[in-house]
């Protein structure tokens, strides 16, 4: 039943405006694909071109082999999960999630049989004679997923689906939502800008950034060796510093300006020469030590049970500045030990897992490091 | 402790309470009671002769069954007309929205005799359309009788349910209108299934208020429906006219009207019920641009019921400036209508009716105010009485609370019949309801803390009341004051019973005219309308078109 997604060369503009300059993107069968972006990179707007709400100012777009750019949406056979559920207010729920099914014109016992299993599926068959007012906001996100998987659809679109929800009750959902869409093995394109949440449900994720796709593959892919500098530091915490590529007898040695230099055997084999780079080294990706690394001063500790958060300031080596951290200082990572937390104005020195650490061009848009997987197509 | 809480039992408000209910009482509460006595006692004491009567002929019977007729299909064509309308200029970009906005709003507005007079003068016997289709050869029906009622009612009523179903239109989030279409429905069963279900309560809110304004509307079946006589008419005619001898009478059908309206809110209540659900549109629907064979034809439907529903109010403005003789137009322009209007005491009525607006109005704003005050922010008992017994006049017709004040002010201690302020009390309690509904909504809108913060701050109760209380109120009182200001200036069907010649008014002017000439009745409407206009120019104004409310 399920099916993939192809999109070639899609182009959207509002008026003048152009969101999306040209997108292309293959998404398999079966899978759960999350369109993951800060806001207004064009999420929205391309889900919707995929459900055929938004006008295609070029491109294709194919499920399967069939080429959709002008099919009605209500010919497309997909199901729509949305932002706010769009849950009819006058229909009760077992009326809401039969809607789809009686357009289709399916026999009555098909539908009574198929609402009674999907509503048990997704645990909702005891609000079935309710009004979806009174329904809590996660029951209500069961009747819009019901509503949309009764259909047996193609394709499964959800918009920041959880986007309503508070904490608790979004780590609840996603796990229902994600186990659901296995066991139905439909295909999947969710939007979210929380990247935790896309983490845990994805199998793969396409980062967006102003209308264009940055990186595509698994959350681990993406988290090890994002693609490029943006990506990097949208994905997690970052620790971003510039330094010097040297090589020197097909050995690459990375310098940072306080003189700490290490050896890297995974620079791809075309970047190699010298050049400059910018490092990006995730908290974990720091080690605190007193042999070898950057010098530098702990200036503040918070203790969260498990880890241990440090933040560190080097006289030689700032970090960048990015958007949501605009800070000098290092932030790492430690497992908490059962001895006392360094205390603030203790010297250190931090050495670097020079296997995890990521190697940037200095215009950010490449990593030049090994093992970078961007399959969108 | 025990003196504190004695004390605050004398504040100001309790005062008002009670000026509210003396007024109530003497104004409203009597002048029904009244009525009830009259129809149930007579010299002899209780007696049920009057009901009796009237139900035992069939020409009384009938006249019930004819208002019941022509309501019903009034409300039915208004919504068969309205609702496609308000489809249209909802969801499309009508070109000339404004317009025809405004013209809605003022074909609703008018006064109700210069609808039924312009239609009178295009189709009636020596009617202009008539007679140059019986030139050549085609005779159509005239606009007499029930027939004509409708088509004048539906004219002025459509606009009701534009607006209204505009408003309802306007709370329906897009993404429920992209789930339908997601989901496989579309187009008109989309329209079936989900955009009228979402507005039903607004559909029968519509109908029932198209519905009470045609069941109570005395001007046109009076104008025009000569042999078909509707119950307001037959109301008016057992109390004023030639074979008035018997008051009781008319206060027992007064009383069946009043049981008859009641009914029908209380059906239209008991059907809103069932929808219990509130619409909050987060993104409206964009509207989109009416294209091809479709968007022609949606434009030339809203133009032409516009222009159907405009056209006759148009014609009277012209006709005010023609030639004519008692029966017949003749050639050329003049201002000789308006001579012999002046002589008729138009500008006696052009003060009449500004004084009686003015002075209506200023009475409904304060007692609104203080009204939707106490009902919101001091609820008790007495407050909830008068809150209630407040709306009571919304189900009365107008020609009922006529007979009503006319029958009971026309003796000491209060003999007030025949004066301005017998007809002012009249527009007070006829409009109250629509004031006091704004007030109140607009004063639940407002946070108890802010008044709160005022006292905190210094001010006295009292002081808070009128320096942010008041104001704050204002935005939401004004738009729904000046359309109150419209239609008491067009008000007729207590006007009629109320009126005598020193307290003539522009509508009554219009009315009575009528019998004598054909000018002047045209040009006591065109002075009405030409107010009208004014005021409503004014009133979408304040409001935008977008947001008309009536
Ligand atoms: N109807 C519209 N008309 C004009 N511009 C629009 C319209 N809808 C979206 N845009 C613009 O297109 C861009 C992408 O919007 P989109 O809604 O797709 O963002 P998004 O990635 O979904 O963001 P968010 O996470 O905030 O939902 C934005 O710059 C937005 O301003
Ligand atoms: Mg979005």
């Amino acid at each position: 039943m399920s099916v993939n997604i192809r999109i070639e060369h899609a182009l959207k503009k509002y008026g003048n405006n152009t969101v999306i300059p040209d997108l292309s993107l293959n998404i398999r069968p079966g899978e759960f694909f999350t369109l993951l972006g800060p806001s207004g990179c064009g999420k929205t707007t391309l889900l919707r071109m995929i459900a055929g709400f938004n006008t295609i100012e070029g491109g294709e777009f194919y499920f399967g082999d069939k080429m959709i750019n002008d099919l009605n949406p209500a010919k497309r056979n997909i199901g729509m999960v949305f932002q706010n559920y769009a849950i009819f207010p006058h229909l009760t729920v077992r009326k809401n999630v039969e809607y789809g099914l009686k357009n289709r014109k399916v026999p009555k016992e098909e539908i009574k049989k198929k609402t009674d299993e999907i509503m048990k599926k997704i645990h909702i068959e005891e609000y079935a004679d309710r009004m979806p007012e009174r329904l809590s906001g996660g029951q209500q996100q069961r009747v819009a997923l019901a509503r949309a998987l009764v259909i047996e659809p193609d394709v499964l679109l959800m918009d920041e689906p959880l986007s309503n929800l508070d904490a608790k009750l979004r780590v609840e959902m996603r796990n229902v939502i994600k186990q659901i869409q296995r066991e139905v093995g439909i295909t999947n394109v969710y939007v979210t800008h929380d990247q935790e949440e896309a983490m845990s449900v994805s199998d793969r994720i396409a980062v967006m950034h102003d209308g264009v796709i940055q990186h595509v593959g698994t959350p681990k892919d993406i988290y090890q060796r994002p693609a490029n500098l943006f990506v990097a530091s949208f994905i997690g915490r970052t620790n971003l510093v510039n330094g010097k590529l040297t090589v020197k007898n097909g050995k690459c040695t990375v310098s940072l300006p306080d003189g700490y230099r290490f050896e890297m055997d995974n620079i791809l084999d075309e970047e190699k020469h010298d050049q400059d780079v910018i490092l990006a080294i995730r908290p974990e990706e720091l080690v605190i030590n007193d042999k070898e690394g950057i010098h530098a001063k702990v200036d503040d500790s918070v203790f969260l049970g498990l880890n241990t958060h440090y933040y560190v300031l080097s006289d030689d080596v700032h970090c960048i500045h990015t958007e949501d951290k605009d800070d000098d200082r290092f932030e790492l990572i430690q497992e908490s030990l059962i001895d006392e937390i360094i205390p603030n104005g203790t010297d250190v020195r931090l050495r670097i897992k020079k296997e995890k650490v990521n190697v940037f061009t200095a215009d950010g848009c490449k990593n030049i490091v090994r093992g970078v997987k961007d399959d969108r197509i | 402790m025990k003196q504190k809480k004695q004390r605050r039992g004398f504040e100001i408000w309790t005062v008002f309470t009670w000026v509210i209910i003396a007024l109530f009482l003497v104004f409203f509460i009597y002048p029904l009671a009244n009525l009830l006595r009259q129809a149930f006692f007579d010299a002899n004491g209780f007696t049920m002769k009057n009901f009796i009567k009237f139900f035992s002929k069939a020409y009384y019977t009938n006249t019930i069954k004819n208002s019941f007729k022509v309501s019903t299909l009034t409300t039915l064509c208004a919504l068969l007309i309205g609702i496609p309308y308000s489809y249209f200029y909802s969801f499309y970009n009508i070109k000339g929205r404004k317009l025809l906005i405004i013209i809605s709003v003022m074909c609703c507005m008018s006064a109700p005799f210069v609808g039924a007079y312009s239609w009178t003068l295009l189709l009636g016997r020596s009617g202009v359309i008539t007679q140059a289709l019986a030139k050549i050869g085609i005779n159509i029906p005239t606009i007499y009788g029930m027939g004509g009622i409708i088509l004048v009612q539906v004219s002025k009523f459509y606009p009701l349910v534009l607006i209204y179903m505009n408003g309802a239109f306007r709370n329906i989030d897009s993404s429920l209108m992209e789930a339908s279409e997601n989901l496989g429905c579309t187009g008109l069963k989309r329209f079936f299934t989900i955009v009228l279900q979402l507005s039903m309560p607004t559909v029968l809110a519509a109908a029932l208020l198209v519905f009470m304004r045609a069941f109570a509307d005395f001007g046109t079946p009076m104008l025009i429906g000569e042999g078909f006589k509707t119950f307001p008419v037959e109301i008016y005619s057992q109390f004023v006219g030639e074979m008035a001898d018997d008051w009781g009478f008319a206060c027992a059908i007064s009383c069946l009207a009043i049981v008859i309206t009641g009914v029908i809110f209380w059906i239209q209540k008991f059907a809103t019920e069932k929808y219990k659900f509130s619409l909050n549109a987060l993104h409206p629907i964009e509207k989109k641009e009416p294209k091809g064979i479709k968007g022609l034809a949606m434009h030339l439907y809203c133009y032409i019921v516009s222009a159907i529903a405009f056209i006759p109010q148009l014609y009277v403005i012209y006709s005010s400036f023609r030639n004519c003789n008692e029966v017949f137009f003749l050639p050329g322009f003049s201002l000789k209508s308006y001579k012999s209007a002046i002589k008729r005491n138009l500008i006696g009525a052009i003060k009449n009716t500004m004084t009686l607006g003015f002075a209506a109005l200023a009475i409904i704003i304060i007692l609104a105010i203080i009204i939707a005050y106490l009902t919101v922010r001091r609820k008790n008992f007495a407050n909830e009485a008068i809150d209630t017994v407040s709306m009571l006049p919304y189900i009365m017709p107008g020609s009922v609370i006529g007979i009503a004040l006319l029958t009971s002010f026309n003796k000491k201690p209060i003999a007030i019949s025949g004066t301005l302020l017998i007809m002012i009390v009249a527009c007070v309690v006829r409009r109250l309801p629509y004031t006091i509904r704004s007030a109140t909504a607009t004063l639940i809108q407002i946070p108890m803390s802010i008044e709160e913060a005022s006292i905190s701050l210094g001010a006295s109760k009292l002081k808070t009341f009128f320096k942010a209380t008041v104001p704050m109120m204002s935005s939401g009182i004004v738009s729904g004051a000046i359309l109150s200001f419209v239609a008491i200036i067009t008000e007729v069907s207590s006007a009629v019973i109320l009126y005598n010649t020193k307290t003539l008014t522009l509508t009554i002017g219009t009315y009575i005219s009528i019998s004598y000439s054909l000018g002047v009745p045209c040009v006591f409407a065109t002075i009405t309308t030409l107010i009208t206009v004014i005021v409503l120019l004014i009133y979408i104004r304040i409001t935008g078109t977008e947001d008309v409310r009536l």
